[in-house]
């Protein structure tokens, strides 16, 4: 893609005093950002430009810091989920999972099987939800309006559904530590069953929206190399990496949740542009619904939460009834529960790559230091290497094929 | 695998913890990326034990993807004068984590390319995951007293 400077200084018309040395190509900063529309939030990239080739480009972030890694610190840890719902506001229960994981690590509880199915699920519904917004925003950045309402019509029912469980859209606080916030509500399987089997052919037309466009694949052909090298390097992690023939998926590589029990298989592309990108995500939407359907048949039975009483909170009927459970519900909500201390560094593969969070505990009701490892900082920081030599015209496809979530690298 | 840099070797929870030796860290991550194959670093940070000293502890997570392998490094830090070796030369995504951490903690990386703020302003004074920094800033008072 790159495109040799035209050296436009040479049409002007020659002054008195020719320079003894040629000029040096002139070079124009433009500032982009940070309230761009297609840098998906509030994002600034200070350009370089020499005519339309960029020769350097420096992210600016931070708009977004919220301090939720300082705000963890003050909270119980039970409270603290709520705070990951709003690290990355499009894989809200990828977050809430990674944190109750970790926090059960330390707890050294046993999830029963059908609440880490159903967290499974809900994962995966996190991750199409993230796809499609990302596939709807990312056409319409390149210019193709249509493919972003066929998205969102998707969307619109995942949220529906995540709504039926949590009875909440977008901030979820779904997955809590020792299980889940709610029993799956009373008729879940006809929803679920009604969506994924009418989502593949859904998928379809987006891909046949994108694929039959010739201007689709002009812009996204060939558009946004990095190296493989380069890329682990930087700490790029998820699709990008697939897309450029990787087959590393911590589903697979290093399984939680049970995801060991679920048949799928990890999409990996060799060209490592734009369209591979965007094929990779494809083709981890088909496979994020083979793995709802696998688990909407194979649902097993049981309780959906840890038989912890001093973490978990007691059943209201319960509470009526037995005096230990009220104990425990007075003790947990007024003192929180402590956690013994130690350190761990749980990972999973969020939509958009390695979320890793490292908890230290000093043994009390509150995290002594919660690190949140977002997978769109490690993937931003690749953005440089990205855009340096490319048109400017091509930034914006390079940009929307990271998938990054400002919420997510700011914190 | 076995460094002089190291300085105790910890297992728990399934995880391997190395405590090194601050001045040589940037020979061990050298060692560990080229002749044991941990070719990504996944994350920089620190932790603050506020008033114990040496009070930071500055963690690095490293992976191997050849053989799927997690190890975390630890170095500890004094409180004054906070200063550890830059690993932005064994990897180049340290850059960021190392920003990061300066930004927060105020620790300096030497060596470093380009140590400055990254998620506060430039201008901000304090380092806000310090344990001796109020969650709500000092910049303004919520409370009566």
């Amino acid at each position: 893609m790159n495109q040799s400077f035209e050296d436009h200084t040479a049409t002007i018309p020659a002054v008195e005093e020719a320079p003894a040395t040629p000029a040096a190509p002139r070079r124009m900063t433009l500032n982009m950002g940070p309230q761009h529309p297609s840098t998906h939030g509030v994002l600034r990239i200070v350009l370089e430009l020499e005519g339309e080739t960029i020769v350097k480009a420096e992210p600016d972030i931070g708009f977004l810091h919220t301090g939720i890694e300082k705000q963890c610190e003050h909270l119980f840890w039970q409270k603290a989920v709520t705070l990951t719902d709003r690290v990355d506001y499009l894989a809200n229960l990828s977050n809430n999972l990674v944190y109750a994981l970790a926090v059960e690590k330390l707890l050294q509880i046993e999830i029963p099987p059908r609440g880490q199915w159903i967290r499974v699920m809900m994962a995966e519904f996190s991750r199409l939800n993230s796809h499609l917004v990302w596939l709807g925003t990312h056409a319409l950045d390149i210019g193709a309006m249509s493919v972003f309402f066929y998205c969102f019509r998707e969307r619109e029912d995942i949220l529906r559904i995540l709504e039926m469980f949590s009875g909440q859209r977008m901030m979820t606080s779904y997955i809590r530590i020792g299980g889940l916030a709610l029993e799956p509500p009373r008729g879940w399987q006809q929803a679920v069953g009604k969506f994924i089997r009418a989502f593949p052919s859904n998928v379809d037309e987006y891909e046949e929206l994108l694929d039959s466009n010739p201007i689709w694949k002009r812009r996204t052909q060939g558009v946004g190399f990095i190296p493989l090298e380069d890329m682990l390097d930087l700490g790029v992690t998820g699709p990008m990496v697939r897309a450029a023939g990787l087959k590393w998926d911590i589903r697979k590589s290093e399984p939680y949740s049970s995801y060991d029990k679920f048949d799928f298989e990890i999409p990996t592309r060799g060209e490592n542009d734009v369209y591979a990108r965007y094929r990779v995500r494809l083709a981890e939407m088909r496979q994020s619904a083979r793995i709802i359907t696998q688990a909407l048949e194979g649902m097993p039975d049981g309780p959906w939460q840890a038989d912890a009483p001093h973490v978990v909170l007691p059943d209201r009927e319960k509470m009526k009834t037995q005096m230990e459970a009220l104990i425990y519900h007075f003790k947990i909500v007024t003192e929180g529960f402590r956690v013994p201390a130690g350190e761990v560094y749980q990972c999973i593969e969020s939509p958009r790559g390695e979320i890793g969070y490292y908890i230290v505990s000093d043994g009390t009701s509150k995290p002594y230091r919660v690190h949140m490892r977002t997978p769109s900082f490690g993937n931003l920081q690749a953005l440089p290497s990205m855009l340096t030599g490319t048109l400017i015209a091509d930034s914006i496809a390079s940009l929307g094929s990271m998938d990054f979530v400002l919420g997510d690298t700011d914190r | 695998m076995s460094h002089d840099a190291v300085l105790e070797k910890h297992q728990s929870f399934g995880e391997t913890t190395y405590i090194a030796d601050p001045a040589k860290i940037t020979d061990l991550c050298r060692y560990l990326k080229d002749i044991e194959k941990f070719l990504r670093l996944s994350a920089v940070t620190a932790v603050d034990w506020y008033p114990a000293e040496p009070r930071f502890e500055v963690v690095y997570h490293l992976h191997s993807l050849e053989r799927n392998q997690r190890l975390r490094l630890k170095c500890r830090v004094a409180g004054t004068n906070s200063e550890i070796d830059s690993v932005t030369s064994v990897w180049r995504g340290a850059d960021w984590y190392e920003r990061e951490v300066f930004d927060m903690f105020g620790i300096r990386f030497l060596n470093h390319p380009n140590l400055q703020r990254i998620l506060m302003p430039v201008d901000w004074e304090g380092y806000p995951l310090r344990k001796d920094y109020p969650v709500h800033g000092y910049k303004y008072s919520y409370s009566n007293e």
